[in-house]
């Protein structure tokens, strides 16, 4: 109970894997509200917390959560909080913040029927445009789509590393199927993992500004109480983080926050290719309907019908060009999601003028790998 | 103003930003003055001190202080400080925020974080208005009050901050005004070295907006604020509050009560 | 023997009259001046008056008043 990373294997269910992940990664502040299906992982980490040292708290509202969350990274921490469709919504606006303010933290989103209510104990995927579209302005997020238990692990403490290197809220989007699936789980030794920690200032605090970066675009980021005294405001800003609405600075800052995760796709996309070299039916899909697909696809071999998997590890930054070479030689994709057309816009755009068949499912359940293989069928036929 | 100006203050201001964006004779510049002259007189280290505040004219302030200042959304000043009160205890945390921030949009943490108890300073300039988007009635403007989004007169009634704030469990609650300069010092002043959810309304002139709806000059408003106020030792629920009429002030709370840190790090200690 | 005495900054002033109608012993009045930004500054009418209390120094919202020793002679 006291060590912070439990090596070792165990039969958990994800949203358990997904608290174990973050305090593998060194997560030192969480805060949330309990909300159907991801209220589990706050139980754990309120379990696990108060032995570790870390700082817990179940907040009125979602809302402060976030805003927590920020004070907390701010503070020097790791920090996060995990939630729901709804609980996303409500985060929006300091989510935007945090961006805005280079605030590194990772938010949970164990996805359910929407929208609003919905159907809050079912799995779907349908908040996937939320986290990159939801907020105000021009903004880029980093979105993860873990599809087992132990990518609910693995992808938590990936989802701080990326938070960290490049000082931006990250998103893990899983769904009330894998948040309560029970699956093997392995916890590497403490050794093994590979934790990354944001860049600190070398300069003094004379020297010091708290927004000026270099070519990587991520400025260095000191904590409250290390005597850098510096400020930081939602407000758009210039390098010394003093307000500053001229028109040059907005153009300066917009950009560079944007271009932080656009000219770091190719890094930070995370992907996994099934039989795709020589496919000539290219099967899209992340998460749990991800499982579906690559059965769907190795029973179409089978049958002798050439299909591949592309399976998308990472959704934000959508990989365009990724996508449009891996679609080069097919005779068509086929985009597996649950819910009605999400992803799928950004695969038709990528691979235009590429056919792609669009295959929804509301309600629950992912796909079974029948109705894949039959779109695989058809696209053949 | 782009020169180094000298101000016997100005290791504690960013004098690089001055002069301040505050319209002539609002209230929030004397509050400002009266935090820096506090931090001063406790020759606190300004390393250890973070400010925080929400949006509105006095969300500016912290825009001003030469500490770790940071700038939240609308309302979320309070959980915003309350991350960063639990993260460092061994940082002071004070929050300077309006009464629109702190108790309309922001109003259900302020009840969470009083009752908490988490160990923060609170200063909240009450202008009875939305100043900084143009006079808007607010959760504490008087009743029948013309606002430009209560053309007729207002039909709500407003809050008494202290007894709201008292009520939902601070463990220190004063009200001021700008115009007691040096009582409101002293409440900072102790309110900066206590531990505990401590919580100073400072009433203070809108000069521009409330006040010009009133057709008030600020002199004035300030005439007002010596006038019309008492100072008295009551329970906060009995500090009644109406500009035109009368304003109870005073140091209403000090109690000492565990804050929410120290309950924390003793559950943790029993955790283990 | 360098004395001290307030001293005030007209850049920073904004014109809101405080220091002239609470200063206890009417040490201020306005000035017939009109600085660049358009603003009215005080003037200080009787410095003999000063009791150097620094209420006007706090009472100020701009930082536009402070009591520093006075460089010039007497």
């Amino acid at each position: 109970m006291a060590d912070r990373v439990l090596t070792g294997t165990r039969f958990v269910h994800g949203d358990w894997a997904c608290a174990e992940g973050a305090i593998s990664a060194g997560c030192g502040y969480y805060a949330a509200y309990p909300i159907t299906p991801a209220t589990e992982i706050a139980e754990r980490i309120a379990q696990r917390f108060p032995v570790l040292g870390g700082k817990f708290i179940q907040f009125e509202d979602e809302i402060g959560a976030i805003a927590s969350v920020i004070g907390a990274s701010f503070s020097g921490l790791k920090a996060m909080t995990a939630t729901s469709g709804p609980g996303v919504s409500l985060m929006l606006e300091n989510i935007g913040l945090a961006v805005m303010t280079e605030a590194p933290c990772v938010i949970v989103n164990v996805m359910r029927g929407g929208p609003s209510t919905g159907q809050p104990t079912m799995g779907a995927q349908g908040d996937v445009m939320q986290c990159r579209w939801g907020m105000h302005g021009d903004v880029e997020t980093i979105a993860l789509a873990p599809q087992s238990v132990q990518e609910m692990y693995d992808l938590t403490v990936e989802a701080f590393n990326l938070s960290e290197a490049y000082r931006t809220p990250v998103f893990l989007l899983s769904d009330a199927n894998i948040g309560h699936l029970y699956e093997r789980l392995t916890i590497p030794r403490e050794e093994e993992l590979t934790l990354v920690d944001r860049k600190r200032p070398t300069l003094p605090p004379s020297e010091y500004l708290p927004y000026r970066a270099d070519e990587s675009l991520v400025p260095p980021m000191a904590s409250f109480g290390d005597g850098y005294r510096f400020y930081s405001t939602g407000l758009t800003h210039d390098e010394k983080g003093y307000p500053d609405m001229s028109v040059e600075t907005q153009d300066k800052l917009v950009r560079r926050l944007c271009d932080k995760i656009r000219r770091n796709t190719d890094k930070i996309t995370r992907v996994e290719a099934l039989m795709t070299d020589d496919c000539e039916v290219l099967v899209v899909a992340y998460g749990i309907a991800a499982r579906s697909a690559a059965t769907a696809v190795k029973q179409a071999r089978d049958r002798g019908l050439k299909a591949g998997l592309l399976r998308l590890v990472s959704l934000w930054p959508f990989p365009d060009k990724l996508l449009e070479k891996m679609a080069e030689d097919a005779k068509a994709v086929i985009v597996a999601e649950m819910n009605y057309g999400q992803l799928v816009r950004e695969v038709e755009r990528a691979v235009k003028p590429k056919p792609v068949r669009f295959l929804p499912k509301l309600g629950e359940n992912p796909h079974t790998p029948g109705e894949i293989l039959e779109a695989i069928r058809r696209i053949d036929a | 103003m782009t020169e180094e100006m000298k101000h016997p203050l100005s290791d504690y201001l960013r004098m690089d930003r001055l002069p301040h964006i505050w319209c002539a004779g609002c209230g929030l510049g004397i509050i400002l003055h009266s935090y820096v002259e506090a931090i001063q007189e406790l020759s606190m280290d300004l390393d250890k001190i973070v400010t925080i505040s929400g949006i509105g004219c006095a969300g500016r302030a912290s825009g001003y202080v030469n500490t770790d200042a940071f700038h939240t959304t609308h309302g979320r000043a309070l959980p915003f400080a309350t991350g960063i009160s639990i993260s460092r205890p061994d940082l002071k945390t004070v929050v300077i925020s309006g009464d629109g921030d702190l108790f309309a949009i922001g109003g259900n943490h302020l009840i969470h974080a009083a009752r908490r108890n988490v160990d923060m300073l609170v200063i909240c300039s009450n202008n009875f208005n939305y100043g900084m988007t143009g006079a808007q009635y607010g959760p504490t403007t008087p009743l029948n009050t013309r606002t430009p989004t209560s053309p007729y007169g207002s039909i709500e009634n407003p809050f008494n901050l202290v007894a709201l704030v008292a009520s939902s469990g601070a463990t220190m609650v004063s009200r001021w005004t700008v115009y007691h300069v040096y009582h409101l010092k002293n409440a900072i002043k102790k309110g900066l070295q206590k531990k505990g959810f401590s919580f100073i309304e400072v009433i203070s002139p809108c000069t521009t907006g409330f006040g010009r709806l009133n057709k008030q000059t600020p002199i004035e408003m300030m005439r007002q604020l010596r006038d019309n106020t008492k100072i008295m030792k009551v329970h906060p629920t009995e500090a009644t509050i109406d500009p035109s009429t009368e304003i109870i002030i005073g140091d209403f709370v000090d109690v000492r009560k565990p804050t929410y840190g120290e309950i924390l790090r003793e559950l943790e200690a029993k955790a283990r | 023997m360098a004395k001290q005495r307030i001293k005030l900054n007209k850049q920073l002033c904004k014109g809101c009259g405080y220091c002239i109608e609470f200063c206890p012993n009417n040490v201020f009045e306005k000035s017939e001046e009109i600085t660049e930004k358009g603003v009215t500054p005080p003037r200080i009418k009787n410095p003999d008056k000063c009791t150097l209390c620094g209420l006007c120094t706090r009472l100020c919202p701009d930082f536009a008043l402070t009591i520093e020793e006075d460089e010039t002679d007497g």
